[in-house]
C-alpha cells in the first residue's frame, strides 16, 4: 500500500501544470499564485508535502475538486451506491452461473458441453465488454423493448426500478467475469476428481450430486476463490466501462469525466479507493483460505 | 513440441494474418480518407451509394459499405485504417513488456539484494486495477498513440517480470546451470546461454496474451474518449462517435466492434494453440 500511496501522490506532482496556476484562472497575478502556493502548501519540500497529504488522506479529506467544485470526499458518497450496487450484482450474478457451468464442463469432460463451456469462456475474454454492452441494449431495449435502455435509479425511489435498469449492466459485466471463473472452476474441478478420495466416495456408493458437491467442489474451492478475488480488477475496470454505457452516475463515470476534466485530485481520490478496494478483498479472500482449507495456517 | 501446428493455432494465425493484411493494405483496399468530414453524406446506412463528380467533370460512384458517421467520414475506411492502430499497439506493448520482464525477471531472479526492490515495486504496481491505472496514466499527458501505448504497458509490466522471475527461480537449481557453474563459467555468459533460452517459450505465449489485453485496452480508452483522439480511426474511437446515435444508427458500433472481437478472439487462441504445443504439462490441466 505504501507503493501505491507514493505512487499516487507522484501522480499529481509530476503533472506539467502547477495546481495554484489552474486554481488561480488565467487573470491571476504572479502574486496572486504565489499566495496559494502557500495555501496549498506547495512551498514546503516534496518529502513534507507528502506526509502532509498522507495525513489528510488517512483522515478522509481527499481535498477540493478543481473541476466539480466540491470536496472530494462527498463527491465520492454521491457516486458509491450505484456502484457498489452494480458490482455486487454482477459479483452474484458471476458466481452463481460460472461455478455451476465450470463444475459441468469438467464433470462431462470433452463432451460438446464441455467445449461448449470453454468456446463460450474464449469468447466471453474476446469481446469488449462495451460491445457486449451495446449488443445487449440493442437486442432488450430497443427490438424487444423489455428493459430500460439506459440511466439509474437509487435504491429509495423504489426496488423495481432500480432492479429494471441494473439487469442489463450487470449482464454485461458478468460475461468477462463468468468466462474467468469457469475457467478456473474446470481446471480446478478436473485436478480433484482424478483424486483417491473421490473415487473412494463414489465407490461406497454415493450418489453422484453429493460426490460433485461435497467431496469435489469443496476440495476445489481454493483457486476458485483466489480468481473471483482477482477478478476484481477486471471488474474494477468493466465498471468504469459499463458505466459510461449505461450512463450510469456512478465512480467509473466519475473517474472517466474527472480525467476528460484534468481533475487530478478526483483522479487520485478514486485510483486510490480503488486500490485499496481492490487490496482489501485480496486480504478477504486469503483469509477464507483457512475456512476452506484447515490445512492452510498464517 | 511436434512439428505439425495445432488447429487453434492455424486458425488463429491465419485469422490475424489477414487482419495484419487488411492493415497494411488499408490505402489499396477501395477506402477513401478516413478523416475526410464530408457533411452531404452524414449517417448513410451500410451500402448506401453516392455519385460525386471531381472538378474535371468526371463521375465516380461511391459506395459505403459500411455507411457513414456523423460526420460524413466512411465507416470501412476508418475500419481498415482502425486495423493498424490495434496491431500497433497491441505488438509494441506485448514486445515491450516482454522484454522488459525479460531483462528484470532474470536480474531479480539471479542477484537476491535486487530482487526485494524490485518485487516490492512490481506488487505496488499490481494493486492497482490494469485499465485505472492506464486511464489515471493517460490524464497524465496529452493524447496521443504513443501516450496510449506507454499508460497500457506499463500495468502490464509486472506480470511480464513475475513471470520471468519465477521461472528463473526454477531454473537457476537445475543440474546444468550448477554444472555451468562448476565449470566457471561467468554470470553473463550463464544468464545468456543457459537461462535464458528456457524462459522463451512461456514468454512467448505470455506475449500473446499481453497483445490481446492490450487491443482491448486501447479499444477501452479510446471508446471512453480518453485514448487516441479521433483524427486517427481506432476501433475504440469509431465506437465512440457512434454512440450519440446508437439506437438509430447502429452500424457505427457493429462493425468495429466485429473486427475488434474477432481479432482478439484470433490473437487468444492463437496463445492457447501455442501454449498447448509449447508445454504439454499445462495444456492437460487446463
Amino acid at each position: 500500500m505504501g507503493v501505491v500511496a507514493i505512487f499516487v501522490f507522484s501522480m499529481l506532482r509530476l503533472t506539467a501544470g502547477d495546481p495554484a496556476a489552474i486554481i488561480a484562472g488565467d487573470n491571476a497575478t504572479s502574486q496572486q499564485v504565489a499566495e496559494i502556493r502557500v495555501r496549498l502548501g506547495l512551498e514546503r519540500p516534496i518529502p513534507q508535502q507528502f506526509i502532509i497529504w498522507l495525513g489528510n488522506v488517512l483522515r478522509g479529506d481527499f481535498g477540493e475538486s478543481f473541476f466539480f467544485k466540491k470536496k472530494v470526499a462527498e463527491l465520492i458518497l454521491e457516486r458509491v451506491e450505484p456502484t457498489l450496487a452494480l458490482s455486487m450484482s454482477t459479483m452474484l450474478l458471476a458466481v452463481a452461473t460460472a461455478v455451476p457451468l465450470g463444475v459441468i464442463a469438467a464433470w462431462k469432460r470433452g463432451t460438446w458441453i464441455d467445449r461448449g463451456v470453454m468456446g463460450i469462456s474464449v469468447l466471453g475474454f474476446s469481446v469488449p465488454v462495451f460491445v457486449i454492452g451495446y449488443a445487449l441494449i440493442y437486442l432488450f431495449a430497443i427490438e424487444l423493448a423489455w428493459l430500460p435502455v439506459q440511466g439509474y435509479q437509487r435504491l429509495r425511489e423504489g426496488f423495481g426500478g432500480f432492479l429494471e435498469r441494473l439487469v442489463l449492466p450487470s449482464l454485461t459485466l458478468a460475461v468477462i467475469y463468468v468466462a474467468l471463473i469457469a475457467r478456473i472452476t474446470r481446471a480446478s474441478v478436473l485436478e480433484v476428481l482424478g483424486a483417491d478420495h473421490v473415487r473412494t466416495a463414489r465407490a461406497k456408493g454415493l450418489a453422484e450430486l453429493p460426490v460433485l458437491l461435497r467431496h469435489v467442489l469443496r476440495n476445489a474451492a481454493v483457486p476458485i476463490v483466489t480468481v473471483i478475488g482477482l477478478g476484481v480488477a477486471l471488474l474494477i475496470g468493466g465498471v468504469v466501462v459499463t458505466e459510461s454505457v449505461y450512463s450510469i452516475p456512478g465512480l467509473g463515470r466519475l473517474i472517466v469525466d474527472a480525467v476528460l476534466a484534468r481533475d487530478y485530485p478526483t483522479v487520485q481520490a478514486v485510483v486510490l479507493l480503488f486500490s485499496v478496494v481492490y487490496v482489501v478483498i485480496n486480504l478477504l479472500v486469503d483469509l477464507t483460505y483457512t475456512f476452506l482449507d484447515p490445512r492452510i495456517r498464517y | 513440441m511436434s512439428a505439425v501446428p495445432n488447429r487453434s493455432v492455424l486458425l488463429g494465425g491465419a485469422i490475424l494474418a489477414v487482419v495484419v493484411a487488411v492493415g497494411l493494405l488499408a490505402p489499396v483496399l477501395g477506402t477513401m480518407d478516413p478523416a475526410r468530414i464530408d457533411p452531404v453524406a452524414r449517417n448513410r446506412r451500410p451500402g448506401a451509394e453516392r455519385t460525386v463528380r471531381s472538378g474535371a467533370g468526371a463521375e465516380a460512384k461511391l459506395t459505403y459499405w459500411m455507411g457513414t458517421d456523423s460526420l460524413g467520414r466512411d465507416v470501412y475506411s476508418r475500419v481498415v485504417y482502425g486495423a493498424r492502430v490495434s496491431l500497433l499497439v497491441g505488438v509494441s506493448v506485448a514486445v515491450i513488456s516482454v522484454a522488459f520482464g525479460l531483462v528484470v525477471g532474470i536480474l531479480a531472479g539471479y542477484l537476491r539484494w535486487l530482487d526485494g526492490i524490485v518485487m516490492r515495486i512490481m506488487d505496488g504496481l499490481m494493486a492497482v486495477p490494469a485499465i485505472l491505472l492506464a486511464i489515471a496514466l493517460v490524464s497524465l499527458s496529452k493524447a496521443g498513440i504513443r501516450t496510449v501505448i506507454v499508460a497500457i504497458l506499463i500495468p502490464e509490466i509486472p506480470r511480464g517480470v513475475r513471470l520471468v522471475r519465477s521461472l528463473v527461480l526454477s531454473i537457476r537449481e537445475e543440474p546444468y546451470v550448477e554444472a555451468a557453474q562448476a565449470l566457471g563459467a561467468p554470470l553473463p555468459l550463464l544468464l545468456a546461454r543457459h537461462v535464458l533460452p528456457n524462459t522463451l517459450a512461456p514468454l512467448i505465449v505470455q506475449a500473446t496474451y499481453v497483445c490481446a489485453s492490450a487491443i482491448l485496452v486501447e479499444a477501452i480508452l479510446s471508446f471512453l474518449g480518453v485514448g487516441i483522439p479521433p483524427e486517427t480511426p481506432t476501433w475504440g474511437n469509431i465506437m465512440a462517435e457512434g454512440r450519440a446515435l446508437f439506437r438509430v444508427f447502429p452500424h457505427n458500433i457493429l462493425f468495429p466492434g466485429i473486427f475488434l472481437a474477432v481479432t482478439v478472439l484470433a490473437v487468444n487462441m492463437l496463445g492457447d494453440g501455442l501454449r498447448d504445443q509449447l508445454d504439454p504439462r499445462v495444456s492437460r490441466r487446463l
